[in-house]
């Protein structure tokens, strides 16, 4: 039952507004996800820019840059900036340059609320990060932001709390957008199980968000009033517990990983099949595994507070889910594989960061199985082995995947083919570069390096400085990259509609780039 | 999912932007006033009235395209959903509040008191200590304080958030079955037993404050106790002011028997902050 | 942290508690270790830094090791397997080898294997990890007991039952390098930020009941040569045990971030043959006494400023900075403070009690009668404080 999905009689024929007000005040979907990509990147800079300040701090032992303090402050906010303004608005701006294209619709269900999502997030940066020029400087606690630490915080600590409020608004919004967009704007033959994965992770992942932001928000609302009025729900002279903080915050904490990396899977399941010029291999699969990871992800938070003392029988319990999470993992890393099993490969750069992102996600995945273990997360807690488990998940994982999907669709976007020449260095240099940044950081968490220090014993200098070395040369990678994407905006050779040989799907069958109203009537799918 | 009609895509979206200025300011204006600045009230009075005039213009809006018939079964649908998963958010915030009591009640001051792995914290840290609910902790945190009773204010404001659920079903009945009496005076009273339950509420907060000198600062049980209360609080009064401008456009004749998904979202709201109170009820001022 | 060579294969097998069922970890493990313990790994394990987990000094930490070496060996044969078929797949199944593509997009048997295989490989780890988890919690029948209590930054060590306790530093030298642009080269400093001034002092052979908790923020108590980690939490306390094979000096640090100088707690534990051990406790109790007595006697002013300046400089310049000046907007200046410069009773009672609800702890319990009035007295007269009074140890101790 093909129908004519129209936008609006007044509106028929309406192209994008002009000059700021049309950023501004955009309801297209389109825009809309090329705000939040942008301003991904800005804050990828930003975050980018404070993890230098980090290496640089490390290269080597003795204080030669930052006082301990800021040096702090770095840490966590690279991690705020890095999560809450890199990661997850790339991923928002990808579902909605994407989602309607996927699904046959002619944008996403709710454009008004659409635009707010994305114009709280500025606002919510320039708080945070406005706290760098407080008294007492920006949050130092980490980015888990612990009491009773957090509450000695400067003025800033106040603004952090709302820039989290309003970072979670915002995602709840856009949350609730996706999903109803998923839900309502399908083209009538796109079945569920007919959708696109990218389309099947991110509705997942808007569940996951949808249930976990607010429970952050209720976290920190009680570290407000811990601070400010006098509440005691994490001082033990009242009868709270300091603990108690770290089950509600890794509650949500765990999930929110999993937001991190679930449209990373979609993103990767797209691309492997175009290259290997064969279907996604498990389809069905592939959508329980994603299901199951979601589910596991609700009742293993307390694999992070091995060493808080909690009793035998919790710690068995949370061991024990937690390994469980490797089952439905290993069955998407193997379905991955096996798509490429028998293809006809080619190696172009949205396929190398793929397939570097099957690799390292792996090697992320295998440190995060062993962290599981918690009588040897006893020894591993809160060392660089963690900083080198996540990092492995979150920059080799999520961000490798963010920058296949923009090699991937930038010339459906643009119109305009990128210098797959520039592409391949890009990979190649940010791949040796970034195992010199991260793999070394295992051995010295081994050893017994803290993870949140400014300053170390001297038997841990080798590795940092290489650690260091590689983290200076995969930053300056990334300004190739911002040079790459600057290029292919500007101009270059024109792509085609379908752009790759093997590439399916309906966004394919739209022009590159593709008219300001995706559907405005719906496809057919076969 | 499919519609007969086009899904209307509006434009030109000027409200995002005015919300989001008004939102900064009030959360910036009251971060600074908790730093201690004086004039920062000022400019979260001034982000406050930029949210008010924010949303009337915005939902305001969203009335006349509903009213003059822009929106179809699809929007409709869309509507629906999101307010639907708005509320479950709504349902995960308050999560972490019970999370926190049931925390604190089941596990932390249990173990201040010794009970199971808890022996040496009670034994080097808080030896005269013992597990009673309510409590303000081994450091006595605010003071001698007295219980908040379940069967006073609290039964009362049970039963009027149990009515005001009752008669905003009725108000539904009476507008569906076109009965806009019915539906006006269903509203009308549902709207004044809401804003009876805040007024009884900030009746009971000062008791609460003046005579048991259970405040805020009493402890985990004060902490608790406020938080969860005060949150429901703000959110009955969020629905009232919702079920209010329903009675207004009920009055101005808004709302078909068939399109009326302002009313029905607002009336989901009410359910779920009478929901929310049950829960409050029975392990905040009960058990 | 040398690693003693072919561990691995040198333990027959882990201990159940209870004496319950043995389980062979071993053979599993020396499956995978025996041609892998060549590699990178073993070899590089004996050079004198470290880069993998020390085996440690005690049975827990051995296990833990253990553990460690299988999980990592496990997940190298699966990366071997799963990174070895990928990059087949990447050689031989390539367009520009001309393979063309098949088009098999499902196998119920192959989704079942790999689902089945790996929750297998789980439940195999998760039985020794089990194991030792049991035995680690098992802190009963232990000979002695010490409560250890974190402070920004430093630690406190007391013998409960013993009447000894002391706090324990960041060493003197370490902490004059470790200042931004102290122009010291770290290396030139022994053991450069893992040196304390009062190690914690144990007996070898003994089960020690170590019991965890922390003054103002979370800490937490780390020797990797000991084989586990805690948090020190505020207001609870939590417990570990120790039983350290032989003597010898283990060092370790804070490893919960717990505000501005968390790299710079440092761990230090000194662990004596029995004998030692006694001689050194009775020393102890012989210094704490006499320390007590010599605080009674009255101080010129000069020479509290002096003391006071050291004291300064171990407890307060982390905060309030080395001038006085603070850090604004979270540590208050000393330089023109109205407590510093006001009434001394004032003045007094804050340090002593210190302010709740803020970083400012109570330094009654980590300073003694004599450090208080010192550093009472430099801060009203010096970092450019010049009020001219000053305060006696006898004035304190009356006050406790
Ligand atoms: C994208 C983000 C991401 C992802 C996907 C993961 C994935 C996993 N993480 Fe990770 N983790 C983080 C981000 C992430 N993590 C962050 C940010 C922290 C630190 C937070 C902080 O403290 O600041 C952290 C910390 C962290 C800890 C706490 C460490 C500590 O502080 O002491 C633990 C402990 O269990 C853990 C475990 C795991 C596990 C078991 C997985 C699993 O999902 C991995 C599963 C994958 C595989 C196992 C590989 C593929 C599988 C196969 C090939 C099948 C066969 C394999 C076997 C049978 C072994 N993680
Ligand atoms: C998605 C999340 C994400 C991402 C992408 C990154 C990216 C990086 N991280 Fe991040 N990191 C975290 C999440 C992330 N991190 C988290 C959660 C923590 C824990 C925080 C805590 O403990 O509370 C952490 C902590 C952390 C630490 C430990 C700090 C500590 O414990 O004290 C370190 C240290 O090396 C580090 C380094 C890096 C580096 C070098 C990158 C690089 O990949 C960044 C590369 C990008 C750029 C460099 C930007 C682009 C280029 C420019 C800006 C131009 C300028 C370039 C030059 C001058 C060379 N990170
Ligand atoms: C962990 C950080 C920290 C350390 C260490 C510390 N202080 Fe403080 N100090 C504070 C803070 C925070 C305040 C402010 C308390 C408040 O809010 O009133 C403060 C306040 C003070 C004041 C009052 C200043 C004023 O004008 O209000 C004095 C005097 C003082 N400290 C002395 C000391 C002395 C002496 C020491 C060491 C023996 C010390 N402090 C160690 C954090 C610290
Ligand atoms: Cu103490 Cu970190
Ligand atoms: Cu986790």
């Amino acid at each position: 039952m093909a129908t004519v999905i129209d936008t609006h009689d007044d509106h028929h024929d309406h192209g994008p507004a002009s000059g700021l007000m049309r950023w501004i005040t955009t309801t297209n979907h389109k825009d809309i996800g090329t705000l939040y990509l942008i301003f991904s990147l800005i804050m990828f800079i930003v975050g980018g820019a404070m993890a230098m300040v980090i290496r640089l701090e490390l290269f080597q032992p003795g204080l030669q840059f930052v006082d301990p303090g800021f040096f702090n402050q770095m840490t966590t906010v690279h991690a705020l900036v890095m999560i809450f303004g890199a990661v997850m608005p790339a991923f928002v701006g990808l579902a909605n340059w994407m989602l309607p294209l996927m699904i046959g619709g002619p944008d996403m269900a709710l454009p008004r609320m659409n635009n707010w999502s994305f114009w709280i997030l500025p606002f919510a940066f320039a708080m945070l990060l406005g706290t760098f020029f407080m008294d007492g400087g920006a949050p130092a606690g980490g980015w888990t932001i612990y009491p009773p630490l957090v509450l000695q915080g400067g003025n800033g600590f106040p603004f952090m709390i709302f820039a989290i409020h309003m970072m979670g608004i915002s995602s709840v919004m856009g949350a609730i957008n996706v999903i109803v967009t998923i839900l309502n704007m399908r083209a009538p033959s796109m079945t569920l199980m007919k959708m696109p994965l990218f389309v099947w992770t991110w509705f997942i992942t808007a569940y996951l968000l949808i249930a976990v932001m607010p429970v952050l928000a209720g976290a920190v609302t009680m570290l407000l009033t811990d601070r400010f009025y006098d509440t005691t729900f994490f001082n033990a002279a009242g009868g709270g517990d300091p603990v108690l903080f770290q089950h509600i915050f890794w509650f949500f904490g765990h999930p929110e990983v999993y937001i991190l990396i679930l449209p990373a899977f979609g993103i990767v399941s797209q691309i492997i099949p175009t290259f290997a010029r064969k279907p996604l291999f498990g389809y069905s699969s592939m959508v329980y595994a994603t299901s199951s990871i979601a589910f596991l992800s609700f009742i293993v938070w307390a694999h992070h507070m091995f060493t808080v003392g909690m009793p035998l029988q919790g710690e068995l319990f949370f061991m024990y889910a937690t390994m469980l999470i490797a089952v439905p993992t290993g069955v998407k890393v193997f379905n991955w594989i096996s798509t490429m099993w028998k293809g006809s490969m080619t190696f172009e750069t949205p396929m190398l960061f793929s397939i570097g992102f099957v690799i390292m996600f792996t090697i992320g995945g295998f440190s995060g199985l062993m962290l599981a273990i918690a009588p040897a997360d006893f020894q591993y807690h809160d060392t660089y082995f963690v900083v080198a488990h996540f990092h492995y998940v979150l920059v080799t994982g999520a961000i490798y995947a963010i920058m296949a999907a923009a090699y991937y669709w930038l010339p459906k976007w643009t119109g305009n083919m990128y210098n797959e020449k520039m592409g391949q260095w890009h990979f190649w240099i940010s791949t040796v570069s970034v195992n010199v940044l991260f793999f070394p950081q295992h051995f010295l968490g081994l050893a017994g390096m803290p993870r949140r220090i400014p300053d170390y014993s001297v038997q841990f200098a080798e590795f940092n400085m290489w650690s260091s070395i590689g983290g200076f040369v995969f930053g300056l990678s990334q300004v190739f990259f911002c040079y790459i994407v600057y290029k292919t905006i500007k101009g270059g050779e024109k792509a085609t509609d379908q752009v790759w040989e093997g590439a399916e799907g309906l966004e394919w069958t739209l022009s590159s780039p593709p008219p300001y109203h995706s559907f405005t009537e719906a496809p057919e799918i076969k | 999912m499919s519609t007969d009609n086009a899904y209307y895509i509006p434009h030109d979206a000027k409200w995002p932007i005015v919300g989001s200025i008004g939102i900064t300011m009030l959360l910036g204006g009251f971060a600074s006033q908790l730093n201690g600045s004086a004039s920062a009230s000022n400019v979260m009075i001034v982000g406050f009235l930029v949210l008010v005039y924010m949303m009337f213009g915005w939902f305001g809006e969203v009335i006349n395209e509903s009213e003059s018939g822009t929106y179809g079964p699809g929007e409709d649908a869309s509507f629906r959903m999101g307010m639907v998963w708005f509320i479950f958010s709504e349902v995960m915030f308050f999560a972490a509040f019970f999370g926190a009591l049931f925390y604190i009640r089941i596990f932390s001051v249990p173990w201040l008191a010794g009970e199971g792995a808890g022996a040496s914290t009670n034994e080097f840290l808080w030896s005269n200590f013992e597990a009673i609910w309510p409590t303000n902790g081994p450091g006595d945190v605010g003071g001698e304080y007295e219980k908040m009773g379940a069967w006073g204010l609290p039964a009362i404001n049970t039963l009027i958030l149990l009515s005001s659920g009752v008669t905003v079903t009725w108000a539904h009945w009476g507008l569906v079955a076109n009965k806009r009496k019915q539906l006006i005076l269903g509203l009308a009273a549902t709207v004044i037993l809401g804003f009876l339950f805040v007024g009884l509420q900030a009746l009971e907060y000062s008791h609460g404050y003046n005579e048991l000198n259970l405040t805020m600062g009493s402890g985990v049980y004060g902490s608790t106790f406020y938080m969860l209360t005060g949150f429901h609080g703000f959110h009955v009064t969020i629905g009232a002011i919702m079920l209010t401008v329903m009675l207004f456009r009920s009055m101005k004749g808004h709302f078909t028997p068939e399109n009326h998904f302002a009313f029905e979202a607002a009336a989901w709201y009410w359910h779920f902050v009478d929901v929310v109170w049950l829960g409050l009820f029975i392990f905040v001022y009960w058990l | 942290m040398v690693v003693p060579k072919a561990h691995c294969s040198k333990r027959k097998k882990v201990k159940l508690k209870n004496n319950r069922e043995t389980v062979s970890v071993n053979k599993l493990k020396q499956l995978f270790a025996s041609g892998a313990v060549l590699t990178f790994m073993s070899n590089i394990a004996y050079a004198d830094y470290g880069l993998n987990m020390p085996v440690g000094v005690t049975e827990t930490s051995r296990q833990v090791y253990d553990l460690h070496m299988l999980i990592l060996w496990v997940c190298v044969a699966i990366a071997v397997v799963v990174f070895g078929a990928m990059i087949y797949s990447m050689i031989y199944h390539r367009k520009s080898q001309g393979a063309v593509a098949s088009h098999f997009h499902e196998s119920m048997t192959a989704e079942l294997v790999w689902t089945v295989i790996p929750f297998v490989i789980l439940v195999i780890m998760a039985i020794p990890a089990t194991t030792v988890l049991i035995d680690m919690h098992d802190t009963s029948e232990a000979d002695m007991t010490i409560k250890v209590t974190g402070y920004q930054w430093k630690w406190h060590y007391e013998y409960v039952g013993e009447d000894v306790d002391f706090f324990s530093t960041l060493d003197a030298k370490s902490n004059e390098a470790r200042q931004l642009g102290s122009g010291i080269d770290p290396a030139t400093v022994e053991n450069y930020l893992l040196e304390v001034d009062h190690p914690l002092v144990l007996p070898v052979g003994k089960k020690v009941r170590i019991l965890l908790t922390a003054a103002d923020v979370i800490h937490a108590w780390w020797v990797p040569d000991f084989g586990w980690k805690k948090d020190a939490i505020p207001g609870f306390v939590n417990e570990g045990w120790v039983k350290v094979d032989k003597p010898g000096v283990y060092r370790g640090q804070c490893a919960e971030l717990c505000g501005r100088d968390h790299g710079f707690m440092p761990i230090v534990v000194e662990v004596k043959s029995e004998a030692d051990y006694i001689v050194w406790l009775a020393a102890q109790k012989g210094a704490a006494a006499a320390a007590k007595l010599a605080a009674i006697e009255d101080l010129d002013p000069r020479e509290l400023k002096q003391k006071g300046k050291k004291v300064y400089r171990a407890n307060c310049v982390a905060c309030h900075q080395k001038k006085g000046e603070g850090i604004p907007g979270v540590f208050p200046a000393i330089t023109g403070s109205p407590v510093a410069t006001g009434d001394i009773d004032n003045h007094i009672n804050l340090i002593m009690n210190g302010k709740v609800g803020t970083a400012m702890a109570a330094f009654k319990d980590q300073l003694s009668d004599l450090e208080l009035a010192a550093v009472i007295t430099y801060q009203r007269n010096s970092l450019g404080n010049k009020v001219g009074d000053t305060v006696q140890p006898a004035e304190i101790a009356a006050l406790r």
